[in-house]
């Protein structure tokens, strides 16, 4: 597919960089109004983002009775285009066939910053449907003067307004304002529907995405072609070390590369990267170009990794709280305490990130997968050193990358390839590069120690944790440009959490302490989805666990019995009467049998929502081989616009978590990171995966929040409370690798 | 095209301007612009460059375009027409093959660039196995991976589409 560089879309060209309108267009009387031009015109002129406040910003009703809207979230195989459309449709009384999305576009869609922490639904229905609301008042107004009645006798169907009564007097809404701007803001005082009226929200809608995907003829960014652009690739060591120690070159042979026809070597700072006419001479360049590399080794060994975060100066923060822990722990009838390690895991996107650019001296038009394109923006046009509104940078749908993995750096390196040999430029990853230079979930050491009463009730409860923030330069600019090795400043996602580390219970005494990490001299950090939380869930939910076991109570019961929070009693109970609970001891029916089989329960999420999951796993004490059986993982999102959408995504979130439980560890030795591909780096597979049962406890009536990552920390809890149940042995360190399973069942 | 390379392609003999040690990836992407087979490792661990060499999946990433010549290549493009001549019907082919067909009517893909593997690797599957059991999917689609988790509905979606080939060849058609 070739791309122009504008796109066809409606309307922009009538907005200004603000959102404010220069053609006039008045809504009592559309006499004399210009025409913002037919649907299909260019759309994309001028520099974003538009102003929010207006409808115009969010959707276009065009003369064939379509709609076009513009989100701020991206697509990323979660349905966020199918569900946004819903929202719609709901408030405009259309269908969502009606309905379509554009692609992401600094020149064309709003910013409601970056596809993140589950937010399309949370954070970008209330906008659509504000706005939508606002369009459909409107509308309805020039109906009534049209067909000369009042708004309390009209009706819509399908975007068409009709008297009631009378179904012959009726106007579409392209008749009414067809391609014409609305020239309105968004009061916000538009009646919405009350959730008893829904008849979109709240239905499984397929998604509009999903018959091109089956066909093969979805657009992904790696199928997209500039004219006249050369195919690159980016030569760094195999494997990343330090954060900040990024990649010194010592030397480049040009001339290694010189019976590759067309291929050259780009480089800037120690950015090094080749470019060929023909993708397969790229590739081959890249392998074949030799660069002396400094080796220094800057990473600890990975045996010690824990050993040396909780040796390191940490910035210690009280993350929250209450009554006095310390002194709950001394008059506890039981106390539980366990040391919890969770590894470094890669986002491992299945295409390797990709980006192109066409870097001109005064502008530029960068397509990448960026889940934020006005932050891409704002640090692409610092790197190429060109005004943020000479910049245009449009998203373009790849994989699924389930957090922060090297989008933003390869659309930096496209970008600096392009600005250095001008011409447009293609660069894609390699699975090396991809696995190898992403920004990992960050490692995590968690020390619990949790106090019950002897009738049960959770009376104490103190969690520290140590980990790095996130990494803020990409590889490419801290290369190109040597910039220094900085981290995100500390906030939630970051840190111990208040959800999940304990906050679905209701203690008295409780205490969370938050030591940061400094950085640099570990691997680099970014968010991966539900961001430490299977860590802190699989830390201070076992501990839980055990406190029950120690009770002898019925794990399931003893959560119930410390739960105030009626939506954690949902999600909770939601899980258990899938998985048709019966009441049990843990580690009651313990065997001799080579395999042994059993159960666990756990809560947890992700800064919002609420999660809950059972597992049901099987551990081979001769082979150390885990398998799990079944999850079930319970949602509560509040309002679930597409529950088929969010089934979805429960069911992926457990496959993950599975995956990430049982296999998932980034290695590495003091010279890097050693876990380059699908052998060093084993994800889940067909043969391992366990039954899934998805479970929504669905609210129409409370406001949409995350669910693309809240019922992960659950799931990775319960299989480890089940790996108990089986073994009796408590796990302190995951993956589950056979290895490990078998020392720690003291059979290693 | 210079370089002389011919190969069959979804039925078509296409001239290719590439040289023989190509992987046949390149070729089918840079050279045909088809978008079916796609890079996800370069390596023959994942299954995204899947196609069919005369009716059994290969990688495509790592098979140079001159070991595919004389051999008809299927890319997912050409799944459904495949898919009839196959199945011995001579009427039109169909606009999506049933596996193709099954994946829109289980929701299967969430991001869906595992798909193109996924399918090629099913109607393969399915060409020659038509009634699979559950544990024989798992088994054939094991080199396949997923990374958004959708290996439940895609063992589902296989067993529909066994189910909606399954009539032509019981009432005794041509398989």
């Amino acid at each position: 597919m070739s791309v122009p560089g504008a796109i066809p879309l409606p309307r922009r060209d009538l907005l200004k960089a603000g959102g404010a309108l220069i053609v006039g267009f008045s809504l009592a009387g559309p006499a004399g109004a210009q025409t913002a031009g037919p649907k299909g015109a260019m759309r994309g002129a001028l520099a974003g983002p538009p102003d929010p406040k207006q409808v115009d910003t969010w959707l276009a009703i065009h003369a064939d009775n379509t709609v076009t809207l513009y989100i701020g979230y991206v697509e990323l195989g979660q349905g966020t285009t199918t569900a946004l459309p819903q929202v719609a449709a709901e408030e405009l009384d259309l269908d969502i066939d009606q309905i379509s999305t554009v692609p992401h576009d600094t020149n064309a869609t709003p910013n409601q910053g970056g596809t993140y922490s589950s937010a399309s639904i949370a954070r970008g229905s209330p906008p659509v449907r504000a706005a939508a609301a606002e369009a459909r008042r409107a509308l309805l107004a020039m109906a009534a003067t049209r067909l000369g009645a009042p708004v309390d006798q009209l009706e819509v169907s399908r975007g068409v307004v009709s008297v009631k009564g009378a179904p012959g007097r009726k106007v579409a809404y392209g008749a009414l304002v067809g391609d014409k701007p609305f020239a309105l803001a968004v009061s916000g005082t538009a009646p919405v529907k009350p959730p008893s009226a829904y008849r979109t929200v709240g239905t499984p809608a397929p998604r509009k995405d999903i018959p091109a995907k089956a066909a093969g003829t979805y657009d992904y960014i790696q199928h997209i072609k500039l004219p006249g652009m050369l195919h690159a690739r980016v030569v760094r060591p195999r494997g990343q070390r330090a954060y900040g120690s990024g990649a010194k070159v010592i030397s480049v042979d040009a001339a290694s590369i010189a019976d590759i026809k067309g291929a050259r070597v780009v480089r800037k700072g120690d950015f090094i990267a080749v470019a060929a006419d023909k993708e397969w001479d790229a590739i081959r360049a890249a392998r074949q170009l030799k660069v002396a590399w400094d080796s220094t080794p800057t990473l600890p060994p990975q045996a010690e990794l824990y050993v040396r975060m909780k040796a390191e100066k940490t910035d210690d923060t009280v993350v929250l709280t209450r009554g006095d822990a310390p002194a709950a722990f001394k008059g506890a009838a039981r106390t539980v305490s366990m040391t919890c390690k969770g590894p470094y895991q890669a986002h491992a996107p299945f295409a390797p990130n990709c980006a192109l650019a066409d870097v001109k001296p005064d502008s530029a038009l960068v397509i990448c997968t960026s889940q934020d394109i006005y932050g891409a923006r704002r640090t692409l046009a610092a790197l190429l050193g060109l005004p943020e509104a000479q910049v245009r940078v449009r998203f373009c749908d790849a994989s699924g990358t389930y957090g922060h993995s090297c989008y933003d750096d390869v659309a930096q390196a496209a970008a600096l390839v392009s600005q250095l040999l001008g011409r447009p430029a293609r660069v894609q990853l390699m699975r090396w590069d991809e696995h190898g230079w992403d920004t990992y979930g960050p490692a995590h050491l968690g020390e619990v120690t949790v106090a019950a009463s002897a009738d049960g009730k959770i009376t104490g409860y103190l969690y520290e944790g140590w980990q790095h923030n996130w990494s803020l330069v990409e590889v490419s600019q801290q290369l190109a440009l040597g910039s220094p090795a900085t981290e995100w400043p500390t906030f939630p996602s970051q840190q111990v959490a208040t959800g999940t580390c304990g906050g679905m219970y209701a203690i008295p005494n409780l205490k969370l302490v938050n030591h940061h990490v400094p950085g640099q001299g570990y691997l680099r950090g970014a968010w991966l989805r539900s961001p430490l939380d299977l860590s802190f869930a699989f830390t201070s939910e076992q501990a839980v666990d055990q406190l029950a076991y120690l009770l002898g109570l019925d794990p399931y019961a003893f959560r119930r019995a410390n739960i105030a929070d009626e939506r954690w009693l949902g999600v909770l109970d939601g899980a258990a009467k899938a998985a048709n609970w019966a009441p049990f001891k843990a580690a009651s029916k313990l065997s001799n049998a080579e395999v042994v089989t059993g159960r666990g329960i756990g809560l947890g999420t992700h800064l919002q929502s609420w999660g809950g999951a059972v597992a049901d796993v099987e551990v081979n004490k001769t082979t150390g081989v885990v398998r799990i059986a079944h999850l079930y993982g319970a949602i509560d999102a509040g309002c679930v616009v597409n529950p088929g959408n969010v089934e979805a995504q429960i069911v992926g979130q457990l496959v993950q978590a599975a995956s990430r439980m049982l296999f998932e560890e980034v290695t590495f030795d003091p010279g890097g990171v050693t876990s380059l591909d699908w052998n060093g780096y084993p994800v889940m597979r067909f043969e391992d995966c366990p039954e899934v049962t998805p479970v929504i406890v669905q609210r129409l009536d409370q406001p949409s929040q995350g669910a693309g990552e809240e019922t992960m920390a659950a799931a990775a809890a319960a299989i480890a409370n089940a790996f108990f149940d089986a073994t009796g042995v408590r796990m302190s360190e995951y993956p589950f690798t056979p290895q490990r399973v078998l020392a720690a069942l003291g059979r290693a | 095209m210079a370089g002389g390379l011919s190969i069959k392609v979804n039925g078509r003999t296409r001239s290719v301007d590439a040289d023989p040690s190509t992987p046949l990836l390149y070729v089918l992407t840079g050279e045909l612009d088809l978008k079916g087979p796609r890079f996800g490792c370069g390596l023959a661990q994942c299954g995204s460059c899947s196609v069919l060499a005369d009716g059994v999946e290969i990688r495509s990433c790592v098979t140079p375009v001159s070991a595919v010549k004389g051999r008809a290549i299927v890319t997912l493009e050409g799944l459904p027409a495949w898919h009839a001549k196959t199945a011995g019907r001579s009427s039109a082919s169909p606009a999506l093959h049933p596996v193709q067909q099954a994946f829109i009517d289980e929701q299967a893909p969430q991001c869906g660039y595992c798909a193109n593997g996924m399918i090629i690797k099913a109607a393969e599957l399915l060409s020659k196995t038509p009634d699979p059991t559950e544990a024989q999917i798992k088994a054939a689609m094991n080199g396949h991976l997923c990374r958004c988790g959708t290996y439940p509905r895609i063992v589902k979606a296989i067993q529909r589409a066994a189910k909606a080939m399954a009539p032509k060849t019981m009432t005794g058609e041509p398989a």
